[in-house]
């Protein structure tokens, strides 16, 4: 939360419509992106009750549990979920380029990955706890189950685990990525109803985002978008719906409960794909590219995994594991922040009112000034620049330019909105600089103490060496019939 | 405070409630008093032991809070469940936990007595189980606690069970919400951290008023779970001196209630005195006018937590004010209060009052940047 956010959000609330909080997309939108959408049974940790998923907004497909307490009706549910989710996750596997790299073996990577777009962070977490639930079990052995189920379970643990990798949009949480494009007039807390959020800034013409906010947030014209249902819903409709089928387990008993829940589900499902066009209509932003291609390596680098045979995810991470996967998503949380703020001056604009990033006119150059004498003579062009930012860097700290890729710069002297820049890095080797590499007087600049630069990531010993203090060396995960046998109720 | 004065305390809280009895706070209420200690409608609405629910339907803002019978079911059954036996399966998980070698456990059921003897009967067994102090383990169901607040008795009827061991007391808090992998979802494990704490504190008070030492109820209580996917139960200790002391905070300030009805015009009532046909006689416009005589401090927050809610959100949203943002947003400006204020400091058509040139020139740069980046 930042000044200019809260700024956007009083605007919000005078106009009575969303504001525009970056200029340019920051997540990746696929072209072919699955929604899904879960439904559980309140009061149960992990009782799948319903889900719309597919990738054609005219044609979702519906799955339900006519009874959420019967284990098998679950797994038939999940195994349900598997035939529509792999088939689209493994097609991405198909096609592969090679990568050539610098150092080392050339490795393949995925020319495409998947996108599973999903309303909330709650439903988020469903899948997690979904993908749980289910990546233990074995196709053989006591209590069978169909053997997309594990497998399902192992990708949707995979799915859940990426949603909370900063950067990374192969699980999208559309109240999240709105969030990170616009503010509403209202609080955060309100933010995470979807049809709330889309009414801010989406409302239907003839009414303001304020208006269908406030509609929105009545269950009957908008039902909650899950995972948890409507507690009036529950007792009154889907409580004598499954009543009506454990009394005769037809299929007109099962057809009343899909009814219900259909009813339940629609209205997210279109607001699913609005906010899909929405994003979509923004323009993106430059390093969006970069980053879906991590979540490419990332997505071939689990495809192989799979294919090779391995266990599925442990319950929890070792001492050394879960410390080299925070140090991880420090590090792409930092990354992430950076690389946005470059690619979106609205964002660079947070940072120029702390004092961190300035922007102004150049007013003179001296592209050829030099430093040293005979063969240590070094090509350092120096540049003043005038702004009206309040900049709170000092003499010697070195900055780089959102405009300008590779270039750095150091901050020589600052006096009354005059900054005097000595180019670093960026202006080629020759005596004179390579050119279009020395900002001109007249030309508009902007600068910033914020790199991205690449980071070792910390020194940690391997998982058999860890120390006492951190439980001493785990002990190897063998998957077990425990495991497979665990009860779901 | 003297006792006449008290009284006037009584009889204006009384006042304010009309003539109907006193809304009993349960563990779940006190516990949501710390929400938002802040607020004196609330304060004074609970003292007053006000039907919050009914006058929010009233006013026509009723509270989006609904329970599914399948989340009521469920926790009905996991309860039944452990405490099936003579609480035989809690003896297992306590066994564990807190690695008794316990091998025998009386069990009392309280409420065999009737529900006008509990609250004495809890008193009496408790006495006596301090006193005696033999080592032996035992269980209290259906315990009747009271806390006093605000000059009234509230009485806690807990699906908990206190559990004593070698002198010790601790609250044993039952939850149908999975335990998976050891872990649970932190908001819920706060709630029943925060409502186990109202039960450890009326425990402690009742010791204290028994001549004992009211540590002898433990600050750790006990939460049962289901385990994973399943419903077999699990157990874990949970910490909550930390609710303990923000709960305490809270009640004292309540104690203080006679400042916050000093304030008050005279002529404030919330009586909602039922008609023939059970609905209030009260006009609803006359209600709110009444509401809003008491001032309220909304905070998002208070959506998840307060009946009144929508009603203050309404109010909060017809003065234009910052709070309907959240208390982050509200930092951020600085504490300026009204939208259109901060709108104005940022725009530069208001003047900035003394003491807020600071934010002022922040919100106005802001504004300068925001325009100039969206050009």
């Amino acid at each position: 939360m930042s000044a200019l956010t809260a700024l956007a959000q009083l605007r919000a609330i005078r106009d009575g419509v969303a504001q525009r909080i970056t200029t340019v997309r920051h997540c990746h939108v696929s072209a072919q992106p699955m929604v899904l959408i879960p439904l559980k049974l309140a009061g149960e940790a992990a009782a799948p009750l319903a889900a719309m998923v597919g990738t054609d907004p005219g044609h979702p497909r519906l799955l339900v549990v006519p009874q959420p307490r019967n284990r098998d009706l679950r797994f038939a549910f999940a195994a349900g979920l598997a035939e529509v989710l792999l088939p689209y996750v493994e097609g991405f596997a198909k096609s592969t380029e090679t990568v050539e790299r610098r150092s080392g073996e050339p490795y393949e990577r995925c020319l495409d990955a998947p996108q599973i777009l999903v309303p909330n962070r709650s439903a988020a977490s469903f899948v997690g706890l979904l993908g749980r639930s289910t990546r233990f079990r074995r196709a053989d052995g006591p209590y069978p189950v169909h053997p997309s189920v594990p497998l399902l379970g192992r990708w949707l643990t995979y799915f859940a685990d990426r949603s909370q990798q900063p950067g990374s949009s192969m699980l999208l949480v559309a109240t999240e990525a709105l969030s990170l494009h616009w503010a509403t007039g209202q609080s955060g807390l309100e933010d995470a109803n979807l049809a709330a959020l889309m009414g801010w800034i989406d409302p239907p013409p003839g009414t303001s985002g304020r208006q269908a906010a406030e509609e929105a947030e009545d269950p009957l014209l908008w039902p909650p978008a899950g995972p948890a249902t409507d507690p009036g819903f529950d007792n009154e409709v889907l409580g004598p719906a499954i009543r009506a089928y454990e009394e005769a387990p037809t299929d007109r008993a099962v057809d009343r409960v899909s009814q219900a829940l259909r009813t339940q589900l629609d209205p997210t499902w279109r607001l699913m794909w609005r906010a899909v066009e929405l994003l979509r209509s923004l323009p993106e932003g430059a390093r969006v590219k970069d980053r879906w291609e991590f979540d490419r390596g990332s997505f071939t680098r689990f495809t192989e995994r799979v294919a090779e045979g391995g266990p599925p995810q442990a319950r929890r991470d070792g001492a050394v594991g879960a410390a080299a996967r925070l140090a991880g998503l420090e590090r792409a949380r930092a990354g992430y922040d950076v690389q946005r703020a470059h690619d979106d001056p609205l964002l660079m604009a947070e940072y120029r009112l702390t004092g961190e990033a300035f922007a102004g006119t150049v007013t003179s150059a001296d592209p050829e000034h030099s430093e040293g004498e005979g063969r240590s003579r070094k090509l350092r062009p120096l540049v003043t620049v005038r702004t009206g930012d309040p900049v709170r860097l000092t003499p010697g700290t070195v900055v780089g330019s959102p405009d300008r890729r590779g270039h750095a710069a150091e901050i020589v002297g600052i006096a009354d909105g005059e900054i005097t820049l000595k180019i670093v890095k960026g202006m080629g080797r020759g005596k004179t600089p390579v050119p279009g590499s020395v900002p001109e007087p007249g030309e508009r600049v902007s600068y910033t103490s914020l790199t991205d630069d690449f980071q070792s990531s910390a020194a940690l010993p391997d998982p058999e060496r860890t120390p006492w203090t951190h439980g001493g060396p785990p002990q190897e995960y063998v998957p077990s019939d425990d495991d497979a046998q665990e009860e779901w109720l | 405070m003297s006792t006449v004065r008290d009284r006037a305390v009584v009889i204006r809280l009384d006042e304010l409630r009309g003539p109907v009895p006193a809304r009993p706070h349960d563990a779940r209420a006190i516990a949501a008093l710390a929400a938002n200690p802040g607020c004196t409608r609330r304060a004074v609405m609970d003292a007053a032991g006000v039907d919050k629910d009914l006058t929010a339907r009233h006013v026509g803002f009723p509270a989006p809070f609904g329970q599914s019978q399948f989340a009521i079911t469920r926790g009905n059954v996991f309860e039944a469940l452990v405490k099936e036996n003579g609480c035989a399966e809690l003896l297992r998980l306590l066994r564990e936990l807190l690695d008794l070698p316990v091998e025998q456990v009386g069990y009392q059921d309280v409420e065999s007595v009737g529900s006008h003897l509990r609250h004495s009967h809890t008193r009496a067994l408790i006495d006596r189980a301090a006193r005696q102090d033999d080592g032996s383990a035992v269980f209290y169901d259906h315990p009747l606690l009271s806390l006093e607040i605000a000059g009234h008795t509230s009485y806690l009827e807990p699906d908990v069970v206190a559990f004593q061991i070698g002198g010790r007391f601790h609250i044993v808090e039952i939850k149908s919400f999975g335990m998976i992998d050891g872990q649970a979802e932190p908001d819920k494990v706060a709630a029943a951290a925060r409502q186990a704490a109202v039960y450890v504190l009326a425990l402690r008070t009742l010791m204290a008023d028994l001549g004992h030492d009211p540590l002898r109820v433990s600050h750790d209580v006990v939460l049962v779970c289901p385990e994973n996917f399943a419903n077999r139960p699990t157990a874990a200790l949970v910490d909550v001196r930390k609710q303990l002391s923000v709960l305490n905070r809270q009640l004292t300030r309540m104690t203080r209630i006679e400042q916050l009805l000093q304030g008050l015009p005279a002529d404030v009532t919330f009586d909602l005195a039922p008609g023939e046909d059970g609905v209030p006689t009260r006009s609803a416009d006359e209600l709110a006018q009444a509401l809003m005589r008491v001032p309220a401090r909304y905070a998002p927050d208070c959506l998840s937590t307060c009946d009144m809610c929508m009603f203050c959100r309404h109010e909060a949203r017809a003065c234009g004010s910052t709070d309907l943002l959240g208390r982050q947003v509200r930092d951020q400006l600085g504490g300026v209060s009204g939208v259109d204020e901060a709108l104005g400091l940022a725009e530069g058509t208001r003047e900035p009052a003394e003491g807020q040139e600071e934010i002022a020139r922040l919100l106005r740069l802001a504004n300068r940047l925001r325009e100039e980046s969206l050009r």
